[in-house]
């Protein structure tokens, strides 16, 4: 059976729930083999969760001096996996990142490239754009097809694959090592999950009123288990970070459940988060165009709702 | 030093944006047309960095004909000059084929760095100046939130999931700069009559050597197979809180397994 490859996302030594999301997805494909490209080392404690999901090969790429490069240095290891292995197809998890990485790859290997698939018919990718007003099938007509997927399109389930460990080495060019990142900083507060690929997302808008109150998203959220987001306006005021921002021009969020807090629900935001698969609002106008969207809405001050709400989901969580 | 800014032209966001049905691209006549949102980050960011070490700044545009519009907005905003390469053949190009033909009109230019919107808001891939870079074999600086220039060195802050990592090249370099590096100015009274007088080169493929084969619609290596108009969401139930909102949402929470 023809090999797909799955280029593999982790943090603290563990696969990210969007790749265990390809890996599945990968099956309908052909057979999944993971790509590991980090540092010495970081393939091995990841071997048996992608060898539970599914992965006849794991391929590492374990060279400190490939991140050292970026996107470049990245993009050049998947490449040389890819012509090591000529698998049926490349899948990657959309993130800023990785899109930019599955791009340069793509363009080394001569082969088209389809971008926020949010599903697979055969090697058809399926795209919503503009808003997700228009859904889109594509294809790759040429070379091998290396496609980047929303992270929450598919359902993760195990099913053991071989996990073979091959281990491979990469050549970098002259090219690839033109920009040269010099430092890595975390800046992300506490534990709570990364907005892009979270399966809940709190957001707060307009509406909290002040950079203060944004504490009640936050506890909402973490009663959750929830990533943080907010609306365009917020960020404009400067109450949150923009790398917060869901919409048009900001993160594309399509989780399990988005809790809109206080969030009108202009078409710059609904771009960003109506492809969520249940969302929740809470607005005190009961004209608000969220509430065109919500699957369930409760027109009332966010400042009693949100509160009680984070209680209640605290109390039956026990 | 030289300063190129890639903008792009995009239908507004706030249109009702449109497919070809003849063609399955994107229907420019279908919504007024505007910068790029994002691109106007990148034109200030070029304005301030010819501030401050002196220069030109030269808008490019690889776009339809009607994309001169946008173009001469962007000369409002203090850009100096313009190279516009429109040639039909470019029609229906998609990621690859449009970054071919930007490193090929970035070669007919004197540039050291190049500036562009992370993304645009029509296709929203983001991957345009990471191409752009490996197609000219150029260093990768993308994803900016702060670009310092320090003789022939650029640093830039570049945005990452969890924070920044700091990336440093050589020029010439491909920048793109997200939105919030800085408040992009409006053009002034002034800048809109200067606007009017300033070169703007129009290009050919031809002019820039590119051959037809490698961009435009027949060429790509993608293909739209079909597409449809999502089904509008169909609303849910809304309810007034009388105090128990946040029980309702628990209990519908519950239903749907989600807590």
């Amino acid at each position: 059976m023809a090999e797909v490859l799955v280029l593999v996302d982790s943090a603290d030594g563990t696969v990210k729930k969007a790749t265990l999301e390809l890996l599945t997805a990968a099956r309908s494909l052909g057979e999944p083999s993971a790509v590991v490209i980090g540092g010495t080392g970081d393939a091995g404690p990841l071997a048996g969760q992608l060898t539970e999901f599914g992965a006849a090969k794991i391929y590492a790429v374990e060279d400190d001096e490939v991140g050292t490069y970026g996107v470049a240095g990245k993009a050049a290891a998947l490449a040389a996996v890819a012509k090591q292995a000529s698998p049926a197809a490349i899948l990657v998890s959309s993130s800023a990142e990785n899109k930019e990485v599955a791009a340069r790859a793509a363009l080394k290997l001569e082969s088209g490239l389809l971008y926020d698939a949010v599903g697979l018919e055969g090697d058809v990718a399926i795209q919503q754009i503009f808003g997700a007003a228009i859904t889109v099938k594509s294809k790759v007509v040429k070379g091998t097809p290396v496609i980047t997927i929303r992270p929450n399109s598919f359902a993760p389930e195990p099913s053991a694959g071989a996990g073979e460990q091959v281990s491979v080495t990469v050549e970098l060019g002259e090219n690839d090592k033109k920009a040269k990142v010099t430092e890595s900083v975390v800046e992300a507060k506490g534990s709570r999950p990364q907005l892009a690929d979270a399966s809940v997302v709190v957001s707060g808008g307009r509406g909290i009123g002040k950079a203060e109150n944004f504490e009640i998203i936050e506890k909402l959220a973490d009663s959750l288990g929830a990533a943080v987001g907010a609306s365009r306006a917020v960020v404009d005021a400067g109450w949150v970070d923009h790398q917060m921002q869901v919409g048009q021009t900001g993160v594309t969020v399509s989780p399990q459940l988005y809790v809109a807090v206080g969030i009108s629900g202009a078409i710059q935001h609904r771009a960003g988060m109506q492809t969520s698969k249940t969302i929740v609002a809470i607005n005190k106008d009961p004209e608000a165009p969220i509430f065109e969207l919500a699957d369930f809405g409760v027109v009332g001050d966010l400042f009693t709702v949100a509160p009680a709400l984070t209680e209640e989901i605290t109390k039956r969580k026990g | 030093m030289n300063i190129v800014v890639l903008m792009k032209q995009v239908p507004d966001t706030e249109g009702d944006r449109k497919l070809d049905p003849s063609d399955n691209t994107v229907d420019r006549g279908a919504v007024d047309p505007v910068i790029n949102y994002i691109d106007e980050f990148a034109i200030e960011e070029g304005l301030r960095l010819k501030e401050e070490h002196g220069g030109e700044v030269t808008i490019l545009t690889v776009g339809p004909e009607r994309a001169t519009e946008s173009i001469r907005k962007a000369l409002s905003m203090g850009a100096d000059k313009a190279v516009h390469v429109t040639d039909d053949a470019l029609h229906g190009s998609d990621a690859i084929g449009t970054a071919k033909a930007i490193a090929k009109a970035l070669g007919t230019v004197e540039w050291d760095v190049a500036i562009a919107g992370s993304e645009a808001t029509d296709a929203r891939g983001a991957v345009v100046p990471a191409l752009v870079a490996e197609v000219l074999g150029a260093p990768q600086l993308t994803q900016a939130r702060k670009v310092t220039v320090d003789g022939s060195t650029v640093t830039i802050e570049r945005v990452t999931e969890t924070g920044y990592q700091v990336v440093t090249a050589s020029t010439p370099a491909v920048i793109s700069v997200v939105e919030k590096i800085n408040d992009p100015r409006y053009p002034s009274f002034k800048g809109i009559m200067a606007a009017k007088s300033k070169p703007i080169e129009v290009k050919s493929l031809g002019d820039i050597g590119l051959d037809a084969g490698e961009v435009g619609l027949a060429n790509a290596w993608t293909k739209v197979e079909s597409f449809e108009n999502a089904p509008p969401r169909a609303a849910g139930q809304t309810v007034k809180d009388e105090g128990d909102g946040a029980v309702k949402i628990a209990d519908y929470l519950a239903s749907k397994k989600l807590i």
